[in-house]
């Protein structure tokens, strides 16, 4: 068994298959980029694997355990300490400062608030937005705004990140900037990433690639039918 | 590639020895094919013949040739024309990628198009990432950057038409099945 990973997930929303049988494994430290056309699958099975939505059939595994058996308070404290996730946009809570949404994660891990202000400044300061610590995310480009989102996906020092489509609402440059701090302290870290994008260019930056197409892992990564439905 | 461009504008910084001017290539080009002295010789003679460059000066130290070269006026005047010309948007319709995948379809069947156009495709990824890798390298010329992009996205380019050819291969496939 892997680090991580499904074995024959199905997943599917009212008649809508969406994962049709997904084995996938992640070992400790790998960046896998998940990618494949629109509607195959990719964010669902994201969701399945950090616990955030369970899987109809089939199992999910984190280090050795089963997790989509286990109680919704051990996912929760899965997703709070051990997992980060890093979404298209829409996550920072806007009325909040940068380092307010930062600290969020440790002040509801129990974290002191002094102490969690000084780590949420040092996580900004690492992906160099130190400066915008006391700006509302109203004021921030996009890129801004997703650097600040990953200071917070990073911040508990997850052993997981999961990241869908991180880069999907920046241009090319700011995109750009955020995946190479991304996978830069990742690697740093050593912490696991699975990469949601359906980029072939986004995941040049991991170290391997699996490709779904209609909910099942297709392995010569063309993500097409071999003649459609 | 325009070589004898190229070496115009590595002079048009200032005169060069044939050897400087082979390691400056494939410096400020990184991705490209490192030019052969042969080729950095052969160029300077046609370059001189034509007065677009001039012997500037002779080192007497032993070892191999140390002529050095320097652009003339009417070198400096084609290499400004080189730059301000806009390049044809040609599509790479040459490119042998084309022309096998064409002749794929043509001679094999749907599995054995699959086949080939997968295992390009992982060749294809596999020198994305290669890519990436110098591209995010903390070392990385400004240079190699550029170059990498370039390749990168090209790469990209080269995979959504694969992916877009065999949909149409499934489709046109399909649409005979179904008759």
């Amino acid at each position: 068994m892997s680090f991580l990973g499904t074995r024959a997930a199905v997943k599917s929303y009212g008649p809508t298959p969406a994962l049709r049988g997904v084995t996938v494994d992640v070992a400790e430290g790998e960046i896998l980029a998940v990618t494949g056309p629109s509607g195959c699958g990719k964010s669902t099975l994201l969701h399945c694997l950090a616990g955030i939505m369970p899987v109809d059939a089939g199992e999910v595994f984190y280090r050795g355990r089963r997790i989509d058996t286990t109680s919704e308070e051990e996912r929760a404290r899965l997703r709070r300490t051990e997992f980060g996730v890093l979404f298209q946009f829409g996550q920072l809570v806007a009325e909040l400062t940068a380092a307010e949404n930062v600290a969020l994660p440790l002040l509801l891990a129990g974290a002191r608030r002094r102490d969690a202000r000084t780590a949420a400044l040092a996580w900004l300061d690492r992906l160099g937005v130190a400066d915008l610590a006391d700006q509302r995310p109203g004021t921030m480009s996009g890129g801004q705004q997703q650097r600040c989102a990953l200071a917070r996906a990073l911040v508990t020092e997850p052993r997981v990140l999961f990241a869908d489509e991180p880069t999907g609402a920046l241009d090319t440059l700011a995109g750009e900037q955020v995946l190479g701090q991304l996978v830069r302290l990742a690697r740093e870290q050593r912490t696991t990433v699975v990469l949601v994008t359906h980029d072939a260019r986004v995941a040049g930056y991991a170290d391997r690639e699996v490709t779904l197409r209609d909910g099942v892992v297709d392995p010569t990564g063309l993500g097409i039918a071999a003649v459609r439905r | 590639m325009s070589t004898p461009h190229v070496l115009l504008g590595l002079l048009a910084i200032g005169p060069k020895h044939g050897y400087d001017l082979k390691r400056d290539y494939d410096l400020r080009l990184p991705k490209a094919k490192p030019l052969p002295y042969g080729q950095v010789y052969a160029t300077l003679g046609r370059l001189e013949r034509d007065g677009l460059v001039v012997r500037a000066g002779q080192d007497r130290e032993a070892g191999p040739d140390r002529t050095s070269y320097a652009i003339t006026p009417s070198g400096q005047a084609a290499l400004d024309t080189w730059l301000s010309a806009v390049e044809p948007p040609l599509p790479h319709l040459n490119s042998v990628l084309l022309a096998k995948v064409i002749i794929t379809l043509l001679v094999a069947d749907l599995s054995r198009a699959r086949d080939y156009l997968s295992r390009q495709r992982q060749a294809h990824a596999a020198r994305l990432r290669e890519l990436t890798a110098v591209k995010t390298d903390p070392t990385a010329s400004v240079a190699d950057v550029i170059a990498a992009d370039y390749g990168i996205n090209h790469l990209d380019a080269d995979l959504r038409w694969l992916r877009t050819t065999l949909d149409r291969v499934v489709d046109l496939h399909r649409e005979v099945t179904a008759r």
